[in-house]
């Protein structure tokens, strides 16, 4: 990570490397609550990709103003900022998503995602990165929370995006839009990552040795 | 004369996995014969797809997962058995290969495979099943032998819709209910085999349905009718009793079994659902590593609140 960083190299880090769903495991809780649709996956991706886009240029501008001590309550007053407006810009354009997504759009206050990208991104990044990572960790985060929720979707309803792609017959599974559905997707989906980057290691680890 | 070297133990039981599980097959076949008898041939349907699949999924786990395969251990025709004992005899053929699909690749071989298991296999899948799917998971129908009337949809004992049956129907299993729980006299017999073969403990079973008889007597109800209907007494003979889900010490077994018959009466009494067996026996089997944390037996030799070996 020392390296010199590219405006590429972040936004690919954010939306595959370390995305923040699958490799990072944060923002775990919107990530189980808010997926029982493909819509509703998305809205909350737009909703949080907003927020962190614009929490990271703005502690990144702010970054050497914020005295050090007082930087987590400084950084949580900014993200409440953008998450007001999401949440009023909701309201009034996607009433239908809005009240979908319901508690979930304010908590994005807490979502760890956000403040984890503040403290270890932008707090220390230049405004054009902090953009980036905030673009890239919010474009991941969408993309996994879209995925699960076209997954959960597509058993528990027999639709994807509200479109029925199973016909009448099905007798949808409904465990998958419940709790558990939301547990067993994504401990499935993280099982399979990390069989994915095991292997790569494995492999990277060969060449290094060959 | 030849000497080997060998380490101990050099006394060996004849009991293995296979050994075990055949005993169990055994165990359950008056459970499977009454209820084919009281359900007729689409019971026995239910119950083979089950089996089948299982050990089919099982097979090609293995098989893709390039392990050894083990169908030969029966473990997998056990699960299976157990799951399709545990739907209404009207369940469609795809219910039952679904639930032993998630029981045998979603909880047991991701898992690790046999011993590894953190939830009974065959009980994990009837709660997902019964989740997903509760109006075909409790379709069920009278017996087929009751005089005038062949598979009309019925209440249980337990739901409202206040269906009686004397104690003589309810233990010979003349009630509707899922296929393997109907007849407690034939569980009966099943559990009186395995304690002959020392393939289960009584502690569990009758921990179990004595806590639970206790306890349904303190919320008012006859805890004879708690007993006999439902799926206590087929949860706390095969369900419960599982090697791999259940604790090790004696106490820990008696916790365990008490634990179980405390959840299944509050939830009857108090849950939104009519049975609690399946949920009841789900959560004390995850409870169950820590029971066997905290009730580790001191190792032979080591000091009295020495650290124990976790």
């Amino acid at each position: 990570m020392s390296d010199k960083k590219t405006a590429r190299g972040v936004f690919v880090n954010g939306l595959l490397n370390e995305n923040p769903t699958f490799n990072l495991v944060l923002g775990t809780c919107p990530t189980q609550a808010v997926t029982t649709s493909a819509i509703n996956g998305i809205g909350m991706g737009a909703a949080a990709t907003f927020v962190l886009l614009g929490s990271n240029v703005v502690i990144s501008l702010l970054r050497n103003f914020i005295p050090n001590k007082v930087r987590i309550p400084a950084f949580i007053v900014i993200i409440c900022a953008f998450v007001t407006m999401v949440q009023l810009l909701m309201q009034a354009f996607l009433p239908d998503l809005y009240s979908a997504l319901g508690m979930f759009i304010p908590l994005i206050v807490v979502n760890c995602i956000i403040l984890a990208r503040a403290e270890a991104f932008a707090s220390k990044n230049s405004v054009w990165l902090s953009a980036v990572d905030g673009v890239g960790m919010g474009l991941g985060f969408t993309l996994a929370i879209t995925l699960i929720g076209c997954i959960r979707e597509f058993f528990g309803n027999g639709t994807v995006f509200g479109i029925n792609v199973l016909g009448g017959g099905y007798d949808p599974m409904l465990i998958m839009i419940l709790a558990p559905g939301g547990f067993i997707v994504f401990g499935l989906i993280l099982g399979i990552v990390n069989a994915i980057t095991n292997k790569k290691k494995a492999k990277n680890m060969q060449e290094a040795d060959a | 004369m030849k000497l080997f070297v060998s380490t101990p133990p050099h006394i060996r039981a004849h009991e293995d996995t296979r050994s075990i599980m055949l005993d169990v097959i055994i165990a359950l076949l008056p459970t499977t014969a009454a209820g084919i008898y009281f359900f007729g041939y689409r019971a026995a349907i239910v119950i083979a797809v089950s089996m089948l699949t299982a050990v089919l999924s099982e097979w090609i786990w293995q098989k893709l997962a390039k392990q050894t395969v083990r169908i030969g251990d029966l473990s997998a025709l056990v699960t299976g058995l157990i799951l399709g004992l545990n739907l209404p005899p009207t369940a469609p053929w795809w219910l039952a290969c679904i639930g032993s699909v998630i029981a045998i690749i979603l909880v047991k071989q991701l898992f690790g495979g046999i011993g590894h298991n953190f939830m009974n296999p065959a009980m994990a899948a009837r709660g997902v099943l019964i989740v997903s799917w509760p109006a075909l998971m409790t379709a069920y129908t009278l017996p087929a032998v009751f005089p005038g009337v062949d598979a009309v949809a019925s209440a249980t004992i337990l739901g409202d819709g206040g269906f009686t049956a004397n104690y003589m129907d309810m233990f010979i299993g003349n009630i509707p209910g899922s296929i393997g729980e109907v007849s407690k006299a034939a569980i009966l017999i099943g559990l009186v085999y395995m304690l002959l073969r020392r393939v289960v403990s009584w502690r569990i079973p009758v921990i179990f349905v004595g806590v639970f008889a206790l306890l349904s007597l303190i919320f008012g109800n006859d805890p004879l009718t708690a007993v006999l209907s439902g799926g206590v007494l087929f949860g706390a003979v095969f369900m419960a009793t599982d090697y791999t889900t259940s604790p090790m010490t004696r106490l820990g077994q008696s916790i365990y079994a008490a634990g179980c018959g405390l959840m299944v009466a509050l939830i009857r009494n108090f849950g939104v659902y009519p049975e609690g067996v399946t949920f009841a026996i789900l959560l004390m089997n995850i409870v169950t590593p820590l029971i066997d944390k905290y009730l580790n037996p001191r190792l032979y030799g080591a000091k009295k609140g020495a650290k124990k070996n976790v």
